[in-house]
């Protein structure tokens, strides 16, 4: 590749990171052109601690009340948080992106695993924010190495993922050092992301064993489509101060004694658990299945007989084996499973021999049986295209399996798809509408990509569609797809998918186990405590940089046998250890509740940020009458007795009803429920009944910034008030 | 005997547990293991109480129910 234009330039000295901080921020404007280091001061760490916090504060000084997405203020803000880079302690590398995002006109959150988010902070920033528009594609150069950050003219015409990638790495190591080229990380979107909105931000890692660079997703919300927007082909961050003490911890000691004993807790578990380190999260197929949860033909079923073909040991045996899998340094779970030597089928690579990123669960369930496919290599070959065009999977697989029902039910034809039979199942017209998405040319193709939410919109304008079936199974909050587990038997998980900050995504609460299987929630207010626990806790993942699937997905030996049931479903020795992490790397002296505090400060602050937005409020937590129970007789039919039971549990007696009214009768009485669930949730949240923040709680919470009250009370209503 | 809501004590004699709050039917003999794969759970994170005393993991094949007794099975997974 030829030497890359600079079209701006400025020099830095880069701060060493000191107790998993650098203290400092960046904010590159590709519009104008200019640069800005800012200082993270001590109560911006109080009160938002990182990752995510940074990230939307950083955004809510950057933004005005009427920003849109594709406005130019609007601003990617990517960061790790202080424990981001740990190499000691499992599942310690990821970034948090967020920005307004195009699906749902409100702030939303990402995370991806790779290199990005470490190798930032080692560059010495805590955060960078990407604001302003390109006039013409422009990488962003964040070079350590040279202490300079750069916007640089981009040589790429094909701006695919893999095609950007593959050459910054080479480009930006070391020439003739092929193993140099693990000290630069990339993020890209893609072609697709640039007419769709599923858009998603591609976060890479030199796989050293493989000798290539290696892609994770930052999938959700529409980051990749605002990257595109901006006319950033790429951001690249190049350190080779990377070593496994970069982040200059309090207490190293007791940081490598929390991280052994997990190590040790992985490798002699997890082959008897959940087979994290062979099958990743494809692991659930089966489970999923099993307990009618695995979405099937739009969410219809949880179950299906062909399930068995994508099983996780088809998943297993496709995936290399012995390889070390973990997308950061020091994770010994592994779950970044690869497909090596696959040979590409269709589309501008066919015939090329690649390496597939995954599938893992939610493309394995979305782009399989919810658009009615039981073929992994066919979602492989999916699954690379997708990552390449810069698509994310779960919109990709939630979306396409609304399109299919709504071809089967005559709302669109071929006329309308522009040819394409889009059945459930036809694996050739589906895997053709992706590549179709990818050119972004196609004007169905351009339809489908706005997501499911417009999509009612445009069928109904466009093709006379009937509106009211479309809403009724259209599986979206929010304006964003649900992730891929069905929710319509539990009570608890209508409200882990749609009482959420950012639509129905599955980081906030999945509660379908505690509430259905395990009969631990049987009141409102124990769901509603649950609602407002697993949230809290699980926001602080996303403030400190760390992966989930480490606290739960793997569990000590005597978990069960040492706390009591509504105890052990949290781990509690996992939160300690996240505790003593937290602690050795910054000093700082928290317990478990000041843990949650911290989530919390957060959480509520963002609830405001999507209030500010003109969101924020009851009527936006929105949701399906597919994601409360069965629409159509044929689904009520494939569970007839148990949902006969269902019914004749409130009171009903379905005798001398046919299918088409039970299923209408049944979802008159959940909508009721919901109804009393949102309520019961807001009131143990300390929200008031449209769902606004009291003061009183932002007091207690130490958020009372003015900023954040004046928001509040400028929409809270007397009349709301418990 | 135990006073659980899952036992029948009049009627024809069928014997009852209580699993997760739903009663059912008591075999002699019957095992943690039997009870979880009668309820087909699969899922590898289960926890398991017989009358509120924990169970390990490695005793689930030959741990014995008695009967009338309530059981709960849980399933760890807290997030997906």
């Amino acid at each position: 590749m030829e030497k890359m234009k600079v079209l701006a330039e400025w020099t830095y000295v880069p701060a060493n990171p000191f107790r998993g901080y650098t203290g400092k921020t960046l904010k590159v404007n590709v519009g104008d052109k200019t640069f800005q280091s800012k200082d993270v001061s001590e109560e911006m760490k109080e009160k938002f601690t990182g990752g995510r916090g940074f990230g939307l504060k950083l955004l809510w000084d950057s933004v005005k009340d009427t920003t849109r997405w594709d406005d130019p203020e609007n601003e990617i803000v990517i960061s790790g948080g202080p424990l981001c880079g740990v190499t000691q302690y499992p599942g310690m590398g990821k970034f948090y992106a967020v920005f307004v995002s195009p699906l749902t006109d409100q702030t939303y959150d990402s995370n991806a695993g790779g290199h990005f988010g470490p190798l930032l902070k080692f560059a010495g920033f805590d955060a960078i924010e990407v604001q302003g528009k390109a006039e013409k594609d422009v990488i962003v150069l964040v070079d350590a190495d040279e202490k300079k950050v750069q916007i640089l003219e981009s040589p790429f015409e094909d701006v695919n993922a893999y095609t950007v990638t593959e050459a910054l790495h080479e480009y930006f190591g070391k020439p003739g050092d092929i193993n140099d080229r693990r000290f630069v990380s990339v993020v890209t979107a893609g072609k697709g992301a640039e007419t769709s909105y599923w858009g998603c931000l591609n976060s890479s890692f030199w796989d050293s064993h493989r000798k290539l660079p290696r892609l994770k997703q930052a999938g959700r919300g529409g980051g990749g489509t605002i990257l595109r927007d901006k006319k950033i082909a790429a951001l690249v961050v190049k350190t080779h101060d990377l070593t496994g003490t970069a982040n200059n911890p309090a207490d190293l000691d007791t940081l490598t004694r929390l991280g052994a004993k997990l190590h040790k807790e992985i490798l002699t578990l997890d082959s008897q658990q959940c087979r994290m380190r062979t099958a990743g999260t494809s692991h659930l197929n089966e489970i999923m299945n099993e307990y009618h949860l695995l979405p099937t033909m739009n969410y219809k079923f949880g179950q299906h007989l062909d399930a068995d073909k994508i099983h996780s040991t088809v998943y297993e045996k496709m995936f290399t084996q012995g390889i070390a899998d973990g997308c950061w340094y020091g994770c010994t779970m592994a779950c970044a499973k690869a497909v090596d030597g696959f040979t590409l089928k269709t589309g501008p690579w066919e015939g090329r021999k690649i390496t597939v990123d995954g599938p893992e669960y939610e493309t394995a369930a979305g782009m399989g049986p919810n658009v009615g496919v039981f073929d992994p290599v066919w979602t492989t070959e999916v699954n690379f295209y997708a990552d390449h065009y810069g698509l994310d999977t779960i919109s990709l697989g939630t979306g396409i399996a609304f399109v299919c029902e709504c071809f089967e039910l005559g709302l669109i034809n071929k006329e309308h798809t522009n040819g394409l039979d889009l059945r459930f199942g036809n694996k050739a017209d589906i895997l053709e509408l992706l590549h179709r998405l990818g050119e972004g040319k196609d004007e169905f193709a351009l339809m489908v990509g706005k997501g499911i939410h417009r999509m009612k919109d445009l069928f109904a304008d466009h093709f006379g569609a009937d509106r009211d079936v479309m809403e009724r199974i259209g599986m979206e909050g929010q304006g964003i797809e649900v992730s891929e587990y069905v929710p319509k038997e539990s009570i608890a998980q209508w409200g882990g998918y749609f009482l959420t900050l950012k639509g129905p995504q599955h980081d906030e609460a999945w509660l379908i186990f505690m509430d259905r299987v395990n009969k631990q929630l049987p009141t409102f207010e124990d769901k509603a405590e649950a609602l407002h626990y697993f949230p809290n806790f699980r926001t602080w993942f996303s403030l400190t940089g760390v992966c989930k699937l480490p606290w739960n997905d793997i569990e000590p030996a005597d978990n069960a046998t040492s706390y009591p049931p509504q105890e052990a479903a949290k781990v509690p020795e996992h939160v300690q250890n996240y505790v003593e992490v937290f602690n050795a790397v910054t000093g700082k002296n928290i317990d478990k509740e000041e843990l949650v505090l911290q989530s919390e400060r957060v959480y509520n602050f963002q609830r405001v940020f999507q209030l500010r937005l003109g969101k924020g409020t009851r009527k936006y937590h929105n949701i399906p009458d597919r994601a409360l129970g069965p629409v159509w007789a044929d689904e009520w039919e494939a569970r007839e007795e148990y949902y006969d039971n269902e019914l004749k549990a409130t009171g009903i007696d379905p005798a001398g009803l046919s299918s088409q009214e039970k299923c209408d009768r049944l979802l008159k009485k959940r909508r009721e429920q919901w109804e009393e669930l949102v309520s019961a949730v807001y009131k143990r949240r300390g929200w008031d009944k449209n769902g606004i923040p009291t003061v009183k709680k932002l007091k207690s919470l130490g958020m009372d910034l003015p900023e954040v009250v004046a928001t509040v009370e400028k929409y809270a209503r007397p009349e709301d008030q418990w | 005997m135990k006073n659980t809501p899952g036992r029948r004590t009049s009627g024809k004699s069928r014997i009852m547990i209580v699993v997760n709050g739903e009663p059912m039917e008591w075999e002699e003999g019957m095992t943690v293991r039997d009870i979880i794969d009668g309820k087909r759970y699969v899922f590898p994170l289960l926890a398991v109480w017989v009358d509120h005393v924990p169970v390990p993991r490695d005793r689930f094949d030959d741990a014995t129910v008695p009967d009338g007794s309530n059981i709960q099975i849980i399933h760890m997974i807290s997030g997906g």
